[in-house]
């Protein structure tokens, strides 16, 4: 056992000696996450709004200016009636409409508060979002102006938001949940491979071979620090997303741990079985990243929904393991569901792990002959 | 055992194939206890092959096989706490610290931490390296780091160390000096197996063997080789051996 920890010490020199690795275990999942966070909700420019006005009076005119002069709107169609809604929107140019009720300014004047009506495409849910929370954010200000002048009263305008297409904008933050799995497998695949096959590559493993320590220790030797670090990034990951970007994770956190291990475990196996078939760093890499990282980013549903994808893709989506990780985790972490709805995926990601074990056993095996 | 010494290793009828290329072709030979004993051949003679089998990293097709008193096929755990194992690469890690190569290498063996402390002082000190020992092994000299793993293949002491092509790319001056600390080693009682494909250093070995195309051509001292083969230098018997059609 301390011939073992001695081992397992060294391997965790290796990873905070070189600060590519470190790059690659830390600074690219925060980096990630904060761009997939940002690029993805954070792009408001000139996002076009229509305006549906029946009221047609000099308040409307003066909310609408303000709106559109902030920078992040632009004025798009100004459209005749409710009628038209659907097909301004579908036209996809449209983000969102504001819509102001006939009596706006009246019950303004009159009961001292009025409601505009926003209507967004929930088809591009962070858009939607963002344009919402900038709109009310712009109303607010003009609240205040309202509140500073000499009308009598309190004035208020209160937005009413509507989504179209995602009401509930349940994909929300779906980037989170692909961002761990594409991670994850970036980690523990590519680097477990490259570890393994460097130390072939140097010689080194020879030498590891040739001591008393027994193949499978050398092996989970070195994919031990990788196990808890892995972990470790997906809790960063997790933080991240909550800190930065207010996600909290609905279902149970223990589960959730329980789930990335099995999942991790699985990554690690699997590169574990890429550095027995790898001579070379750069083959190891190449067949995690063509093999591995590709078909999890576009295969996997992270970005294209598996629903919309060509029977074909389907198929080859079914045999990877990311596929299944990604649902479980958007079941625990968006829709707060517990292991009674994600035991199926579960059980297949238990079925790889096993698979990957036993034929990277074998083929270590028949290595050594 | 009489006068002779006792063999510490033995092999009988070592064959091994990779598909049906015959890589090692019924070798048999003994080697004694504290010699140097040279394996000589050109590249792709079937040496390294040979040299994996003996050290349990690698199974033979057929044969009988002995290290340090141990069968190759059920007891390999017992031959690696036996031997010791350098090969071309020199096996030690490029971003660890001389004291970090000795500490990682020792522990593995089994020594105790303060044993490990102990004898690396000695060790530094002998080598001369004492300033050097938080220095990262990638910032050495290659003579230096050859050394060094030399003394990190025989730190737990083995009963035998197998040099695999040892003294590759390094300049004659190292290796005249490595080979110093080889006869020191053997001094010391440790059985040393090198394998090289350069025959002035097959003269510095106690009996040689040398191999072409997997099989043992000869096998005796280098005084005995020379004689038999009337050659001035073993380079001569060994271009003999290889390439008889060019004689």
């Amino acid at each position: 056992m301390k011939r073992f920890l001695g081992f397992v010490k060294k391997e965790f020199i290796h990873i905070f000696r070189d600060y590519l690795t470190m790059i690659i275990l830390f600074g690219i999942p925060a980096i990630l996450v904060l761009l997939f966070g940002f690029v993805i909700s954070m792009e408001l420019k000139n996002i076009r709004v229509g305006v549906l006005d029946l009221s047609r009076d000099e308040v409307t005119q003066k909310i609408t200016d303000k709106i559109c002069s902030s920078g992040f709107f632009e004025r798009g169609k100004d459209l005749a009636g409710y009628h038209e809604l659907g097909a301004t929107l579908r036209g996809g140019k449209t983000k969102a409409i504001l819509i102001f009720g006939e009596d706006f300014s009246q019950r303004l004047l009159s009961e001292g508060t009025a409601a505009i009506s926003i209507i967004t495409d929930g088809s591009e849910p962070n858009v939607a979002t963002q344009t919402t929370n900038f709109i009310t954010a712009i109303i607010g200000d003009y609240n205040r102006e309202l509140a500073q002048t000499d009308m009598p009263g309190t004035l208020l305008v209160s937005p009413e938001v509507r989504m179209f297409y995602n009401p509930t904008l349940k994909s929300q933050f779906m980037f989170v949940p692909g961002v761990i799995t594409m991670i994850m497998i970036l980690i523990c695949a590519l680097m477990t491979s490259i570890t393994l096959t460097r130390e072939k590559e140097f010689g080194t493993m020879e030498a590891l071979l040739a001591s008393p320590l027994k193949p499978a220790q050398i092996i989970i030797g070195k994919v031990v620090p990788y196990f808890f670090l892995s972990l470790i990034d997906a809790i960063l990951i997790l933080l991240l997303s909550w800190l930065v970007f207010g996600l909290a994770v609905k279902g149970s956190i223990l589960l959730l741990l329980a789930e990335l291990m099995l999942y991790i475990l699985m990554s690690l196996s699997l590169g574990i079985l890429v550095s027995s078939i790898a001579k070379t760093m750069q083959q190891a890499i190449f067949v995690t990243l063509v093999g591995g990282m590709l078909p999890t980013v576009l295969l996997s549903g992270f970005i294209v929904p598996i629903e919309s994808m060509p029977e074909i893709y389907q198929w080859i989506s079914a045999i990877l393991p990311p596929r299944y990780f990604i649902v479980i985790l958007k079941n625990i972490m968006i829709k707060g569901t517990g292991l009674a709805f994600v035991w199926k995926e579960t059980l297949i990601l238990v079925s790889f792990t096993a698979f990957f074990i036993v034929i990277s056993l074998r083929s270590f095996k028949t290595r050594l002959q | 055992m009489g006068t002779e010494k006792e063999n510490i290793i033995t092999v009988r009828n070592l064959v091994k194939k990779f598909g049906s290329f015959i890589a090692n072709d019924n070798l048999s030979f003994e080697v004694k206890k504290g010699e140097i004993f040279g394996f000589l051949g050109a590249n792709g003679a079937g040496k390294t092959t040979a040299v994996r089998i003996l050290c349990g990293l690698s199974a033979p097709t057929s044969g009988e096989v002995k290290v340090a008193g141990f069968d190759i096929y059920g007891e390999t755990e017992k031959i690696k706490r036996n031997i010791g194992y350098m090969s071309q690469k020199f096996s030690l890690y490029e971003d660890l610290t001389v004291s970090e190569n000795i500490r990682l290498f020792g522990g593995i063996y089994g020594i105790s931490s303060r044993e490990i402390r102990e004898k690396q002082e000695i060790l530094l000190n002998r080598l001369g390296m004492n300033a050097l020992r938080n220095k990262l092994i990638a910032g050495l000299p290659l003579g230096w780091k050859q050394k060094l793993a030399f003394s990190i293949a025989i730190f737990h002491q083995p009963r035998i160390v197998f040099l695999d092509e040892p003294t590759g790319g390094v300049d004659p001056i190292a290796r005249r000096q490595f080979w110093e600390m080889i006869y020191e080693a053997s001094s010391e009682g440790i059985t040393v197996f090198v394998t090289t494909h350069y025959m002035d250093e097959a003269e510095y070995c106690d009996r040689i063997s040398i191999m072409s195309d997997g099989k043992i051509m000869a096998l005796d001292t280098p005084a005995e080789l020379k004689r038999i083969y009337t050659a001035r230098s073993v380079e001569e018997v060994f271009v003999k051996i290889a390439r008889p059609d060019k004689n």
